[in-house]
């Protein structure tokens, strides 16, 4: 019992300092949230902690903010958009990614090694460089302002970071586990779908989440191939133009952030559980 | 059911030899052992067979088939690997019925040669289980298992009881061997624990480097082995080695180990009259080396004057380290021995067993 307490005791400035860090951290966001529900004079005449004073008052709590953001403002518009433009540019890398990586991993061919440094070396081509002469292709085959045109930038630009951390995960299961499979009678193709990749869930989920996040959040990408046009702005575009726009609106910017974060927080939330897991995959064996 | 012939196959990684010209047969229903030192090259042989490495130079027939550039899949093999290499997220079930799945072998026939391998290594009751939640015992069976329902013409296994402690090895040991009189398929078995080797193999190959020394039934390999490595690598203790020269005549001919000297038999002397004179190793098995108190009648017996130095007792017998001179060796020995260290006794040697090899070369001398 009295170990149990210096125990608690000895810890708790530990757990004290990591409470107040996360606190500073959530800080922000929680301000956004407080203030996308509150009323437009509300948020111009005090600050969003102010809602503390009565914290079982709710009638100072609206959801206005969002209908609002989500019609008359056309966010619900862009986020159709960005899910029509995340989704793909997620599951096509990484499916085309883990073809790839198996190859390089497990498939005897000449140049294998070769041809995966000049993957991983894409790794540093800066995107900004290839806008230009990539964007004067897609006009010549009528690609740019197109959704095709961006699922393809978006997988030209996963691809080689895709090929390269799958290859590495691939490259650590049991060689084995493929040679036993092979003897069993599996083909390259069952040796993948059933051994790789059902053995690579973790890793899979992590490339998900970052791709995804990366593609989510993509201002210039979106901005460059697919132009400004109301049919297909993504959020983060719009939201650029809302900052113009609604410039005082804070109540409205506040909403209207918050439903471009939620899906992400979401996401993550749902795929965590693999992230984990997936860290955790290399350090403990067995 | 099938025989397996590498006819003088060579496997080279860069520059390193894995396995050097190796010529060998293994009859149909036989158990081969292949045994040998860390990196002398058992598992590549094995390999060479299973398709998983290609030959570079030389030919491997399965039965009257050339196999060399036959894929694994097709070679009618199953392999337990010394890692098992359980596919971590199936069950026991689907570990076992992976490969039949793949080669469209109905339902009802999988199930019942699952069911029927899993009764047989008793898991019936494991078979919903994922390999993770096995014993290292456990999935060893699983491991044959899945070999087995595959019903291959040949069982290759590397190392596959090395995971395993003592008890249980001695246990699985068994057990494996039960499996092969009941299967009645070639088994080619890698190991570097003689013990397994002497008790398991209808036949034995000893490898060093690549090389194969010798390939003969257990018996014949303890009794008569062919060169110097082979008699020091089976057996445990290991034999006794002595540098000596053979003095004197045919009719009196005697080993001359600086420490001591012995009397050749006279047969024996007969066979070995070129070797007069020459250099030798001589060779002599601790459990031919006796206490005279308890010395067994009827051998043709050479004594050597020597102190105890060690004794190590085993519970059915002792242990005693030697020393003649500086010369260190080991005699295994009646537990009722009253030999205690520091003692002086006459150690007798059963020169009905003793074993000749030319320092050059290392070959026995017959
Ligand atoms: N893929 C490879 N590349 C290069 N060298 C190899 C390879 N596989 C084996 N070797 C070498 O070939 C030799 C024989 O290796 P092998 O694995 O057959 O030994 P082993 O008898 O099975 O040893 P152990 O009892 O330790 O398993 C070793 O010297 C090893 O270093
Ligand atoms: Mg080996």
């Amino acid at each position: 019992m009295k170990d149990r307490l210096r125990k608690v005791l000895s810890s708790a400035p530990l757990h004290i300092a990591i409470l107040g860090i996360a606190l500073i951290w959530s800080l922000p966001s929680v301000g956004l949230l407080m203030s996308s529900f509150r009323p437009r004079n509300d948020v111009l005449g005090s600050g969003w902690w102010t809602v503390f004073q009565h914290p079982f008052d709710f009638t100072q709590f609206q959801l206005d903010n969002y209908i609002h953001v989500l019609t008359a403002e056309g966010m619900g518009r862009a986020f159709l958009n960005s899910l029509t433009i995340s989704i793909p540019s997620t599951l096509i890398p990484i499916a085309v990614a883990a073809f790839a990586a198996y190859a390089f991993a497990w498939m005897e061919f000449p140049g294998r090694q070769t041809l995966f440094v000049v993957v991983v070396g894409l790794l540093v081509v800066p995107l900004q460089m290839t806008l230009i002469p990539l964007l004067r292709v897609y006009n010549r085959l009528g690609l740019a302002g197109t959704f095709l045109g961006i699922w393809l930038a978006h997988t030209g630009y996963g691809l080689p970071f895709a090929v390269y951390l799958l290859r590495n995960f691939f490259g650590t299961l049991p060689k084995d586990l493929f040679e036993s499979a092979f003897i069993d009678g599996a083909s390259h193709l069952t040796a993948f779908f059933r051994l790789a990749l059902p053995l690579s869930i973790p890793a899979l989920a992590s490339l998900a989440i970052f791709q995804f996040l990366w593609v989510w959040n993509d201002l210039l990408v979106a901005l460059i191939y697919l132009g400004g046009t109301e049919a297909v702005a993504p959020l983060t575009l719009k939201m650029a133009n809302l900052v113009n726009s609604l410039g005082q609106n804070w109540h409205l910017l506040t909403a209207a952030a918050f439903v471009s974060m939620a899906l992400p927080l979401v996401v993550f939330l749902a795929l965590q559980r693999y992230f984990v897991q997936g860290i955790l995959a290399g350090a403990v064996k067995g | 059911m099938a025989s397996v012939t590498y006819e003088h196959v060579t496997k080279c990684f860069g520059d390193v030899v894995a396995v050097n010209d190796m010529d060998i047969k293994v009859e149909d229903k036989e158990f081969l052992v292949l045994l040998g030192p860390s990196g002398c090259g058992k598992t590549t042989t094995l390999r060479l067979l299973a398709g998983l490495e290609e030959p570079t130079e030389g030919n491997i027939y399965i039965e009257e088939r050339l196999v060399n550039d036959v894929p694994p899949k097709d070679r009618d093999i199953a392999m337990v690997f010394q890692s098992y290499a359980l596919y971590p997220h199936m069950s026991v079930y689907d570990n076992m019925a992976f490969g039949l799945k793949l080669r469209k072998t109905p339902k009802a026939e999988i199930e019942r040669r699952v069911k029927e391998a899993a009764v047989m290594l008793g898991i019936e009751g494991l078979l919903g289980r994922k390999p993770k939640q096995l014993s290292g015992g456990q999935r060893q069976r699983v491991a044959v298992g899945r070999a087995i329902v595959r019903e291959p013409q040949v069982f290759l296994m590397d190392e596959p009881l090395s995971n395993l402690d003592a008890k249980l090895r001695v246990h699985a040991r068994a057990e494996l061997s039960k499996l092969h009189q009941r299967l009645e398929t070639t088994f080619i078995y890698v190991t570097h624990d003689q013990m397994e080797a002497m008790t398991m193999g209808t036949r034995i190959a000893v490898l060093r480097d690549g090389v194969l020394q010798q390939m003969d039934t257990p018996q014949v390999l303890y009794e008569s082995p062919a060169n110097l490595f082979v008699a020091g690598f089976i057996g445990s203790p290991a034999m006794n080695f002595f540098e000596a020269t053979l003095v004197g005549s045919v009719e009196e001919m005697y080993i001359d180990a600086q420490s001591f000297r012995v009397l050749v038999p006279p047969e024996r002397a007969k066979e070995l009259k070129n070797c007069l004179g020459k250099d030798v190793i001589f060779g002599i098995r601790p459990e031919d080396v006796h206490d005279p108190e308890f010395c067994p009648p009827n051998i043709t017996a050479g004594r050597v004057k020597a102190k105890v130095d060690v004794t190590e007792l085993m519970g059915n017998e002792v242990f005693l380290y030697l020393l003649t001179d500086s010369k260190s060796f080991i005699a295994r020995v009646d537990p009722r021995t009253r030999a205690r260290v520091g003692d002086e006794i006459e150690a007798v040697l059963n020169m009905d067993n003793i074993h000749l090899f030319d320092p050059q070369t290392e070959e026995a001398i017959r």
